[in-house]
């Protein structure tokens, strides 16, 4: 029996397990239904706005981008919290005590965090389906474009997450040193109003991020493609979002392994006492 | 079950299972471990001892793999812990303090999940993982088995995680601190767990404590840590002769009470009779406990360091 093979598959198993107990969970279920209800209102009142310099209608335009920017958000900021707190909780330490333990942890936390979107992309389109007209308009074509934006994107963004999650001090830091950038950098990727909108070096900050080009894919998925015209170039710039995302893929790829390595190199028994001692004092 | 010849899986018969010379660890100008020598054989159960700050916690770590010490020679299962492998992490058992892991898992999954490594390691003369129920079982948690992690007591917490510590069935056992916040019944139960694993299964085992009551119970042997290095080395009843064996004398004559502290008992019973005879009353001997040693011992070891030995601070 291969030892590495194996425990990729139990962590296969585990990130499955995590994924059937979050969906069990009220927080979890509370958090899907307010990022429905949240996104969909918002859409809902502005529902009859056009998108500047197109005869498009907002929701169109945004959902498909939230759509993006959600995946990004999501996937950087759950496994940073995740990482931080299980740095913090015991869950990583207990997985270092053991054999091939950290692979089967790391494949957990991928399996776990993938399939979290599906919940999340659910709980958006459904009923965007049901409230809104033409939001696919691409029809089966536009539902392969939407598979491989989210599943690149995943690839490009993950690793981000999962670095961050290793490096941030503490769990109360992921707010500042995650949370806060990757707001900002959603703002200024043009997702709730086209990009061009922004000064020029602010689009060129955004393009070099994943978030922007995760939601011109997948605007690219559900739009016509008459609606390019709003985008920089009149174009979708398909093989340049594939580069940009796979860049960064590799870029994940590369850096992450030794990142987590470090990481767990360091993860020790009195680091999980002090976390658990600062934490009772933060109760108190 | 194993034969005596597997308990000495970890290398030749004889040979420690855990060897430590000259160990120095250092956090930046603080010098925790000046130098720590001492040994640990198949199916031996030492108990680490030390006033707070000591040292001990670090020591395990190293021991674990967990931290990367300064200097010395360290052996561990016959592996150098900083740079051994998967096959030896295996082979060792490591009992961590949780407060709020898998908090939605419970017991019997998460069992299943951490065993599920052990299984490439299986051997025919040593099967691994164990079987989750008579794990559940053995460390009393069959009620609570499919209760979520997060709802079990402190107390049955601290069982799960001597569960997960055992149940790749190791040849080495780590416990740092193994029974803080044990009710009398869970600590006596914990204690029959710790006496089986060593005499059924041959399990070495290195635990530290606070409490001296459970060292004597427990513990073949006791190491005393104190500024940084071992003080003290060997049984309950070793360590206290080498405190000369003081004992302490009480009685009382006409209303008036009276204690004394003599290395020499029974000549100065005697004496005590010969000189006031039957004035004397409540006539009470007690020799150096277990605590007296290990506070002398402490003591003396700091006042050497620095000159006021600081005794609250110790007898803690």
């Amino acid at each position: 029996m291969n030892p590495t093979r194996h425990a990729i598959g139990l962590g296969l198993r585990r990130g499955w397990t995590e994924f059937v107990l979050s969906l069990r969970s009220p927080q979890d279920q509370a958090f899907y239904l307010f990022m429905g209800v949240a996104t969909l209102a918002y859409v809902w009142f502005n529902r009859t706005t056009e998108v500047e310099g197109s005869d498009l209608l907002l929701p169109s335009f945004a959902l498909p981008s939230i759509l993006g920017a959600l995946l990004a958000f999501g996937v950087v900021i759950g496994p940073a919290y995740a990482l931080a707190m299980e740095r913090e909780d015991g869950t990583l330490l207990r997985h270092k005590a053991l054999p091939h333990g950290m692979q089967g942890y790391v494949t957990g936390q991928v399996v776990y965090h993938s399939l979290s979107l599906f919940p999340l992309l659910l709980v958006l389109l459904v009923p965007s389906f049901l409230l809104f007209d033409d939001v696919m308009s691409n029809g089966a074509v536009g539902w392969v474009t939407v598979g491989w934006v989210c599943a690149l994107g995943l690839l490009a963004t993950l690793p981000l997450g999962m670095i961050l999650g290793s490096v941030v001090p503490g769990v109360q830091k992921v707010g500042t040193w995650g949370m806060l950038p990757v707001i900002v950098l959603t703002a200024i990727s043009g997702i709730f109003f086209p990009i061009q909108a922004m000064w020029g070096w602010v689009q060129l900050v955004a393009q070099v991020f994943p978030t922007y080009w995760i939601g011109l894919g997948m605007r690219s998925a559900f739009l016509p493609d008459a609606a390019a015209s709003v985008e920089i170039g009149d174009s979708w710039r398909t093989g340049l979002t594939v580069l940009v995302l796979g860049a960064w893929t590799a870029a994940g790829l590369l850096v992450t392994p030794r990142v987590l390595r470090r990481m767990a190199r360091r993860q020790s028994g009195s680091q999980v006492q002090q976390a658990k001692e600062a934490a009772l004092q933060w109760v108190k | 079950m194993s034969t005596e010849t597997e308990f000495h899986a970890g290398g030749r018969a004889g040979e420690p299972v855990v060897s430590v010379r000259g160990l120095r660890m250092t956090y930046g100008t603080r010098e925790v471990l000046t130098g720590v020598d001492f040994e640990v054989h198949a199916g031996e159960v030492v108990c680490l001892l030390g006033p707070n700050g000591a040292g001990k916690t670090t020591t395990i770590e190293i021991l674990e793999g967990f931290r990367l010490r300064s200097g010395g020679e360290v052996r561990v299962l016959g592996e150098d812990p900083a740079s051994a492998g998967d096959a030896w992490r295996a082979r060792i058992g490591v009992v961590l303090q949780s407060w709020r892991d898998h908090a939605r898992w419970t017991p019997r999954r998460l069992l299943k999940q951490l065993g599920g490594y052990f299984v490439a390691y299986s051997t025919p003369g040593r099967t691994r993982p164990y079987e989750v129920d008579r794990l559940l079982e053995t460390v009393g948690l069959v009620e609570h088995a499919d209760r979520k992690i997060g709802t079990l007591s402190g107390g049955q917490r601290r069982r799960l995680d001597v569960a997960v510590g055992i149940i790749g069935r190791p040849e080495l056992l780590f416990l740092d601190e193994p029974t803080a916040g044990f009710d009398p019944q869970a600590r006596r139960d914990f204690h029959d767990l710790v006496h089986r694993l060593s005499d059924l299964e041959g399990t070495g085992i290195l635990l530290t404590t606070h409490d001296l009551a459970e060292a004597e119970r427990l513990a073949d042997r006791m190491l005393v840590l104190a500024d940084g290095h071992i003080v003290a080395d060997g049984s309950a009843e070793a360590l206290s002769r080498q405190v000369a064996g003081t004992a302490e004398v009480r009685w009382s004559r006409g209303g008036e009470r009276f204690v004394h502290a003599t290395e020499e008992a029974t000549p100065f019973v005697r004496r005590l009779f010969e000189q006031h005879g039957e004035e004397i009353e409540d006539l009470e001997v007690r020799r150096a406990s277990l605590e007296d040693t290990y506070i002398a011992m402490v003591a003396a070891s700091e006042s050497g360091a620095r000159h006021a030995p600081t005794l609250a601070e110790v007898s803690r």
